[in-house]
Parts: structure tokens; sequence; C-alpha cells
């Protein structure tokens, strides 16, 4: 071995290396450095010395081709390491001008990586890019089509559009194929301007070259995705392509893994799940090729998975058909028994399409998906979450709820906290058992994620509260109230709460506080005073509470009672009427001005409980005209709405004006003028009498007159209209669950949801879970069986369930246990239901029980066996030739992922017949190494050398670089 | 469509970035910050797979070379995964026994192999037979061309 490695280092001597050759001492010496870096910082450094020397060298003059090439691969590498390389940008711009295809293609490759397609000097390239797309060499078209992919926007997609679509028809498939692809980048950055060539795509599908009819795919993927319809008639041709290359008709080049294809496959069952979706016809040309797939499909390697995965993806997107849905099962359950977890991975979501179209899908499955529930990986953990929350029903949403907080609280990444805190409010909108549990529920996760929820859920929530739930039953819905209030209470006594959880505790405090007479309006007006000051509240949550302090004591006065003022709730008022933020003066200002109101004016002001009134507003303002008559009667002048005022004023009018306000910069010291008595502002009489409108239909004239006298008091009328505005922001928010009531268009939007779950489930099988929410009550009692069922198979078994499966047996006691243990569900779930509910009902210790069931796997799992190939474990530094080990894998990693015979020699030959038969003038014997297959102890050796008169040796610092990527 | 791939080695240094869709300088190295974190944290036997920002990351370890691929949440892990090992396979035939130090030191001609395989975020070519001869047709043109840029540029120095 030592033998070698010196006969190695001879021969890099002799020959001055091998692969690395070309470049200057100082880039080999810089490469070096990097490699045995121990730390990001010593990268940095090095790279930012080196940026110095090469802003300084870059700016010579009369630098030499050759070494701005290198320059620019440096300045490529320090930009590939975070670093700015701005000032090199138009230096690799003047490159891509070069003749040289070597000087181009770097001048390319470094805008390419350089640019975002909106940099100024864009301009400066689509110039060369025409001119390149030109060229008689292909290569050079090559070089400016990938070019063009990266870097031409939208402006500048018109001047190269004419050449891109005369190169489809080009000789060369490598041109067709990246012209093709260019044109796809086109279509996704402005379709219109490719709209009139959309055909073309539809010719390439036809090209004598897989390439080029494979990377046809990829646009008429996209094409198909925005207009289904349109495309129809390429069913056939598609199920026919994706025929011939199960059937191997392909050339064996195309081969990976001994699979035809695959990359290609899984593109065209893509485009047919999208073209089956919802049609049964397109779908019975479908079938033939699915089935054959699903026969055909190695479920051993990899890829065969891959494909396998795509099949299910199809089946499930197309219209339904039992025999394949079957074959998908039963590949989904071999996924989900693998013991991969990048399998398990891929069946939970396989799973999650399947039951979409059969939820009983999900039974024989429970105990894996409660192991990949539990398990301890990240990703199939959130991956197993959203399966749940797809076949969450009334019957399991407790238990999928709470997991889900748990888990909610358990993690810190806050995109994700934040998505699984809307799925919770979600779900407990739709599927709520009871009042008592959606509001603590609602509680948790606010209190554990309130900043980052949706404001609009925050509005909700008072919404809900507000409303009730649609039922004429009051009493359910103070209740709800109440409970509210008293769980909010409970909750303040925390010492640090979310500023939105804080809002919705306000708001609910001040409507219904005092409305079960339980607690005494002081109280809470205490209560309140607390939330201003124990909590380092913001404006907004300051601007809640007094305006919850107002309701409360207009309330009282409403209701004949004297409102006393707390100390500490007077000393809030005159803190916020001194207040920076104009809104809290404001309000401050209104509170204290509806307290010197008399009762009836405060009942009309703040009517009790009349949140949820709709407020009408007159935008003409029509009640104002008298008013208006009256003024312009005594002389004032008439109003010009402000897009006709500039032409009336004349410029000299506004110049003078500047002036004047110019000359009054400085102090000035004669007094103020005295204030003219000017018209009651419009703002707060628009919401006071819009209000008294909605209450009492008064003619104009007196609501008029009524004005004027309130006129003093603006404050509190722009309160309510505050108050009002809250509620504003919930159009088209849903309103609750159990139902599809949206507070605007809710018939239309409540009309489609059904029609698009009539179309998907034509069958009649139960509708999925979120459908049948927007049913109608007679079928959801129909459906209630089928849920139990699978709530049942899923989260503990029903009695009859477990005389059936013998593997559940375990958990038929825990069940019954659990029936005991909980209390009954309240709500509007009949009697009868709410029984077998709870005899379903799961308790956590069931989902413990994965570990005595645990199938053993038959499949055998391709990653293990390619960990293998990858070898012993990095820490392993024993590795300090290369050469021994990549002689040693050899055979095995041919076998792998060659399509010929492992006999090296041949496969040379081979290899290189094919270059020579390519571009027989151009082929240089230097490249034959290049391009052979498999590790080559020649190689390795000249490597090995090479780096060692670099100076980075196997045993320096990184070993690791030495190391066979695929060995 | 992928958004981008990048290689990072197991100290967390950047080997190769392409970037198919728009990121600006700043967030290129936040991204890579917390993708390295957060990948090179997993042990050996979880998932390929991580859910990141409302796209999935799928990598996957070669010797002591990161290689991540980021695409939509509806597009085939597994796939991915096999894209990977694709172009993995294609820098293997080219460098022979490809190794990290070949990527540091070529990494250009990295970036050359991966545009004929990935082309604006999609598979563009799955030929390792194709993107091989395209490769080196490219490299014997270069050479050529070096070759006779070397010479003329030997006889400057000899008559100077």
């Amino acid at each position: 071995m030592e033998q070698l490695k010196t006969i190695g280092r001879e021969l890099a001597m002799g020959s001055q290396g091998g692969g690395w050759t070309g470049q200057s001492k100082e880039f080999l010496d810089l490469v070096k450095s990097i490699g045995e870096a121990r730390s990001k910082a010593e990268e940095d450094r090095i790279i930012l010395r080196e940026i110095e020397s090469l802003r300084r060298r870059i700016a010579e003059p009369d630098v030499p081709r050759r070494r701005m090439k290198e320059y620019i691969i440096r300045l490529v590498y320090a930009e590939m390491l975070g670093h700015d390389a701005s000032f090199g940008y138009i230096h690799a711009v003047k490159m891509t001008h070069d003749d040289s295809l070597s000087l181009k293609r770097t001048g390319y490759l470094a805008v390419t990586l350089f640019l975002s397609d909106d940099h100024d000097l864009i301009i400066l390239i689509v110039n060369t890019i025409q001119k390149d797309l030109r060229s008689d060499n292909y290569l050079i078209v090559c070089a400016a089509l990938v070019a063009a992919c990266k870097l031409i926007n939208e402006e500048t997609i018109p001047a190269v559009l004419p050449q891109v679509v005369d190169l489809l028809a080009h000789p060369k498939e490598a041109v067709r194929k990246k012209a093709v692809m260019a044109l796809h980048r086109f279509y996704q950055r402005s379709p219109a301007s490719v709209s009139h060539l959309i055909s073309n795509f539809r010719k390439r599908l036809c090209d004598n070259d897989p390439g080029v009819m494979g990377a046809t795919l990829c646009p008429l993927f996209d094409l198909i995705t925005a207009d289904v319809n349109s495309y129809k008639d390429l069913v056939i041709s598609f199920v026919s392509i994706l025929k011939q290359v199960t059937e191997r008709r392909l050339p064996k080049v195309y081969d990976y893994h001994q699979m035809p294809a695959p990359f290609i496959q899984i593109k065209l069952l893509k485009i047919l799940a999208l073209l089956g979706s919802g049609d049964k016809q397109a779908s019975g040309h479908i079938y033939n090729v699915l089935g054959d797939l699903f026969r055909k499909c190695e479920s051993s390697s990899n890829i065969g998975n891959a494909v396998l995965y795509e099949c299910i993806c199809c089946v499930s997107s197309i219209h339904p058909n039992a025999k394949l849905l079957d074959a998908a099962a039963e590949s989904t359950s071999k996924f989900l028994k693998s013991d991969s977890h990048n399998l398990k991975y891929m069946g939970i979501d396989a799973l999650g399409r399947l039951i979409k179209i059969n939820p009983d899908i999900a039974e024989e499955h429970q105990l894996a998906v409660i192991d990949c529930l539990e398990d301890p990986d990240d990703t199939l953990k959130r991956k197993t979450f959203e399966l749940l929350y797809k076949m969450t029903k009334s019957t399991n949403v407790e238990v999928i709820v709470d997991r889900m907080i748990d888990y909610m609280i358990s993690i810190n990444d806050n995109h994700y906290k934040t998505e699984i805190a809307s799925r919770c409010v979600e779900l407990a909108e739709q599927f709520a058992p009871s009042n008592q549990w959606f509001i603590q529920t609602m509680n948790k996760v606010f209190a554990h994620a309130g900043d980052l929820v949706n404001v609009r859920v925050a509005h909700n929530l008072m919404r809900l509260i507000a409303e009730g739930f649609g039922e004429d039953d009051e009493g359910a819905d103070s209740q709800l109230r109440s409970s509210a209030v008293n769980s909010y209470l409970r909750i303040l006594g925390e010492p640090k709460l979310p500023s939105l959880f804080l809002q919705v505790i306000c708001w609910v405090l001040g409507e219904y506080g005092i409305s079960d007479g339980k607690y005494s309006a002081s109280y809470i007006i205490g209560k309140l005073c607390d939330v201003t000051e124990a909590h380092l509240c913001n404006d907004t949550v300051k601007a809640y509470a007094i305006s919850a302090i107002m309701k409360i004591c207009a309330f009282e006065i409403a209701a004949g009672r004297k409102v006393e003022m707390l100390p500490e709730c007077q000393s809030l008022i005159d803190e916020l009427s001194a207040s920076h933020s104009t809104d809290l003066q404001q309000r401050a200002y209104e509170l204290q001005a509806s307290l010197c109101l008399d009762s009836q004016t405060v009942e009309i002001v703040m009517p009790l409980d009349a949140s949820c009134e709709d407020i009408e507003v007159d935008r003409n303002l029509s009640f104002l005209n008298s008013f208006v008559q009256q003024s312009i009667e005594k002389g004032a002048r008439p109003y010009i709405p402000e897009s006709e005022r500039s032409s009336m004023f004349s410029v000299s009018n506004y110049k003078s004006h500047y002036q004047h306000e110019a000359s009054s910069h400085t102090l000035r010291f004669e007094a103020y003028e005295l204030p003219k008595p000017a018209p009651t502002p419009a703002t707060p009489q628009i919401s006071v009498s819009t209000r008294i409108t909605d209450l009492v239909p008064v003619p104009e004239m007196t609501y008029y007159t009524e004005n004027n006298q309130a006129s003093k008091l603006p404050p509190v009328s722009d309160a309510s209209s505050a108050d009002h505005g809250i509620k504003l922001h919930l159009d088209g928010v849903q309103k609750k669950w159990g139902r599809p009531t949206y507070s605007s268009s809710s018939s239309t939007s409540s009309s489609s949801e059904k029609k698009i779950n009539g179309v998907t489930h034509l069958d009649g099988v139960s509708l999925q879970s979120r459908g049948t929410s927007y049913d109608s009550k007679g079928q959801q009692s129909e459906v209630s069986a089928e849920k139990q069922k699978l709530a049942a198979s899923l989260f503990g078994a029903s009695a009859g369930k477990t005389e059936k499966k013998p593997t559940s047996t375990q958990r038929a006691p825990k069940a019954n246990t659990a029936t005991a243990e909980r209390p009954g569900v309240t709500g509007a779930v009949s009697p009868e239901i709410s029984k077998q509910k709870a005899a379903s009902s799961p308790s956590p210790d069931l989902l413990d029980l994965g570990e005595p069931i645990t199938a053993t796997t038959t499949t055998i799992d391709p990653f293990e066996q390619l960990e293998g190939l990858i070898g012993p474990t990095p820490g392993t530094s024993t590795l300090d030739n290369s050469v021994t080990t990549s002689e040693q894998k050899a055979p095995d990693l041919m076998a792998l992922y060659t399509d010929t015979p492992p006999s090296s020699s041949s496969s040379i030959g081979s290899a290189s017949g094919d270059i020579h038969s390519a571009d027989k003038n151009l082929q240089m014997a230097k490249n034959v190494p290049a391009i052979k297959k498999g590790p080559n102890p020649q190689d390795s050796l000249q490597k090995d050398a090479t780096a060692r008169h670099v100076g980075v040796t196997p045993t320096g610092n990184n070993p690791n670089l030495f190391r066979d990527l695929l060995g | 469509m992928i958004h981008f791939v990048i290689l990072f080695s197991r100290q967390g240094k950047v080997r190769l970035t392409k970037w198919y869709s728009p990121y600006q300088q700043k967030e290129r190295s936040t991204v890579i910050r917390e993708l390295s974190g957060l990948i090179l944290t997993r042990g050996p036997k979880l998932c390929n797979f991580v859910e990141w920002k409302g796209y999935k990351v799928v990598y996957r370890r070669y010797a002591s070379l990161y290689f991540c691929i980021c695409i939509d949440p509806d597009d085939n892990e597994l796939e991915m995964l096999e894209i990977t090992h694709h172009f993995v396979e294609i820098l293997d035939r080219y460098f022979g026994s490809v190794c990290e130090l070949d990527l540091i030191f070529n990494f250009h001609k990295a970036y050359y192999i991966l545009d004929e395989i990935l082309i604006a975020g999609e598979l563009q070519e799955s030929s390792k037979k194709t993107v091989a001869r395209l490769i080196a047709a490219q490299d014997s043109l270069a050479e050529t061309a070096k070759g006779e840029a070397g010479s003329i540029s030997n006889m400057i120095l000899q008559s100077m």
C-alpha cells in the first residue's frame, strides 16, 4: 500500500498533476486552505482575504483572459460561501462576450450564479445571449439557453423568444431539450408572453428523442395544472407513452437501477393524476396501465417505491376503481410496515390520500400510525399529525386536538407552531363536542401560541361567544358565555399571557362579565384594571380594556345602578387621558363622558349585548342634509368634493398658502385666534345616528336634533363605532362549527363546497371528514356509524371490533375503563350516539400499545442497503488512502449503477465508443479516463498525488475530504 | 419544482449552492445556516426529509458530504432522493471515484454537470450517458481552445 502511494506521488511529480491542472498555484493554495479550514470562521477569514486581493487584482489593466477566468471562478467561490463579490459582476458579464467557449462558459456560469433576473446588468447580457442563440456551435447555443433560463425576465423575453422557438427544431436533441425548458421557464415567468406558442409543447411531445419528450412533460404538467380541460385529448397519448416506457421500449440509457425511465414514469403519472381527477371517462383509460405498474414495480429498490408512491397518488386522484384501490392500499401497507423511516413517511402520506376515498383503509394501520406518532423523528411525527388532521371527526377530535396541542407546546419552530395552532382552531371549530371543551381548547391554543395565531382567529372566537351556536337556545348561549367568563377570570391570574389572548379576554369580560349577575361590576372592572397594570401590555390591549370598562359602566348606568369609581380605575383613566396614543386618550375621555350621561342615553349609545347587530352606514350622510341646508342659508360656502377641488383653486392660491406656512415657521408671539364655532364634526355623527337607525327607526329630523344635543359628546359614539370596527374584520370568516355559515355570501360558498364533495365522491362512499361537516344533519346521522367505526379503529376498538380482530383484544378492556373515567359527552350529540362514542372514546394510554404487535417487515429496505455501501461511520479516519477502498468496493458498485456488465474494460470501451461516434473530431485521448465508468485505481492514484503535490494530505486536518462519495 | 440545491460538509461548510428560485444573498446565508443546523443534528436512522417553512428538504449523505434539495410540498420525496443519487453517480463517472476534494477543486465542473441534469428547477435529462456525452463534448472543445491559447501565450512568454 505504501508503495502504491509513493508511486502515485512520483507520478504526480513527473506529470504535474492529474485532474486539477490548469489552475494557478494560488488557486490551489486557496482551495487547500479552504479544504483544511477547521471552522466556518476560519473559512470566512480566508475568503475575506481572498476577496480583498481579488478586488485589487481584477481591476488591474490588461489582465490576461485565462487569468481573468480564474479570478472569476474564485469570485464564484467567494460568493458561494456567502460573501459579497458584486465588484466582479461586470467582469463576469464581459467574459460572456468572449469568443472562446471555455471562457464564455465560465462567464455564463458566473453570471447565472451571481445575478438574479432583476439585476441591472442583465440588459448587458441579453444581446450576447441573442447572438449566441444563433451560433453554429451547438455547445454555445446550449450555454446561452441555460443562461436564458436563469436570467431572462419578463421584459426581455420578447428579445430572445423568436430564437428560442426556432431552436425547438434544432437538429441536436440537447438544444431542443433546453429550448423546451427555456420556453417553460418563460411560461412560468409570464404566461401571457408565450401563450401563442403553447402548441409547440404538444409537438415536442412526439419528439424522436426520449430526452426531449421527457423534458416536454415539465411544461405540460404546468399547463395542465392551470387548465385541465384543454388537454383531455392527450390522455390516450400519455397513457400510450407510459405503456411504452413500462414495456422497456425506450433506449437502455434511460434505465435507472434496472427500472425503465422511472423519472419519466413519475412525471407521466403526475400528469395522468391531474387529467383523470373527477373524470370517469379519462380515468377509464388510465386503469389498465396503472394496474400493470402495480404489478411490475419493484418494491425492493428506492426508485421502484418512488414510482409506486406516485401510482398511489394517481389512484387516489382519479375516479376510484376498487381493484386499483386495493393494490394501492396493499402498497401503502408495505410502506407502513417497512423499517425505513422514509417509506413510513411516504406510507403515512399515501394513507392520507387514500382515506379521502375510503376511510376504512386507515383501520388496519392504526398501530403503525400510532407508532409514527410516537416516533422520535420529528418529520414523521408532523406527517402523522397531518394525517390525523385529515381524519378528524367529531368522535376523535378531542384526542387529536389534545395531542396536537401537546406537541405544539413542545416545539420551538414558530412556523410550524403557527400552522398547527391554526389547525387546532379549525378542528375545534368544526368538531367541538361541547362548548366547555371548545372554550378550554381555545384557551390552551391562545395561551401557548397566542401571538402566532392569526388575528382573525381571535375575532372569530369573540364572534362565536357573542353569537352562540346558532341554535335558538338562549340558555346554552348564556351558559357558554358565563363559562367563558369564568375561565378567563381564572386565567387572568397567570403571569404572562399573549396580547391577542388578553384582547379576547377583555372583550368578553366587557360584554358578558356581569351579564349573569355572578360577578359585580366593580369586581370585573378591578380585574380589567389589573390587566392593564400586571401585564406589560401594549396599547391595543389597553384600548380593549378601557372599552370593556366603559361597557360595564354603561350597562350599570342603563340598569339604573350607580357606578362607583374604583380608585385604580380612576387612575387608569387619568393615565390614559394623558397617553401618547390618541386612540387611548379618546377612549378615556369617552369613558369619562359616558359616566355623566343619564341612563336612557347610555342605553341607546351602548345597548346591552348588541355586538352582533348589523350597522348600516349611511354613506351619503343624508341625515345631515337639513343641517347643511341651514348652514348654506346662513351663508356658509358649499362643500366641494376633494376630486373637484384642485380645479377650483388656482395654483397661486396654494402658493400663497405655502408661503404663509413657510413664513410661520418661526415662533409666533401673537395669540392664536379663537376657534370659530365650527359645524359638528361629521364622523362621530355617522356612527351615532346609524346606530340609532338600527335600533329605532326614527325620522331623520328627530335624531338629527338629538344629535345636536349630544354633539358635545362625540367620544361615546366613537367608542361604539370602534367596537364595531372589530366586528367588521369578521367578514368571510366561518362562523361556527357544524355548519357552513360564513358571515357574508354564506349560501354560495356552502353550496359550492357541497358540489365539490359530490363530484369527488361519486360512489356514495362516506364523505371525508371535513365534507360531512358541511352536510345536512340528516346525512350526518347516516354517516355517523361509518365515522364511529373509523374512530374506534383508530383510537380504541368498540366491542364488536375486538371480537373480530385478535390484534386489538388488548385494547378492549382499556377502552372500557376509559368509558368509566370519562364524563358523558355533552352537547348536541344524541344520547345513544354519545354512549357509543364514550365506549369508543380514546384514552391516552391506548396510544402506547404499539410494542407487542409491531409487524415484522418482509420487504428489504433499499436505504439500508445503500447505507451499507456508504461505508463505515465518518468518525473513523482510517481512510488515508482512497486507492485501496476504491479497489475493494469496485465490483459491488458496478453492479449497482451500471447497466452494462461489470467488467471495467468493456464498459470503458462502450462509453468511449459512444463519445467517438458523437464527436469524433473533437475527441481527445485525454477525455477517455474522465468518462469511463466506475472507480479506477489510476485515477485515485493521480488524485492522491496531486493532492499531495498541492499540499492537502489525506492524513491532514480533514481526512474525510478524500473519501469516495459513492464508496 | 426544485427551489435550490445545496451541498455542505459535515462541518457545515458549503461546497456548492444552486438557487432556482430568487433568494437574496442574505436570505441565502440564513437558509444555509438554518438547514445545515437542522440536518446535521438529525440522527442516522431518521427520514431523509425535513419539513421547513412550508417546503420540504430532501437530503442525503454521501461520505462526509450532504446533498440537499428543497422542493414543493406536493413533490415526490423518493424521486428527489434518486435525482440526488443520479447526480452523484454522474459525478462519480466524471471524476472517477468522486470525493469531496474533487468538488472543492473543481466545483465549477460540478456546476456544469448540474446544469446538464437540472434546468430551471426541473429534471431535464435522466440519461447518465447523455449527460456524460455532453459534458465530454464541452470539455474537449474547451481543452482545444485552452491548448491553443496556452501555446500562444508560451510563445509570447518565450519571445519576451
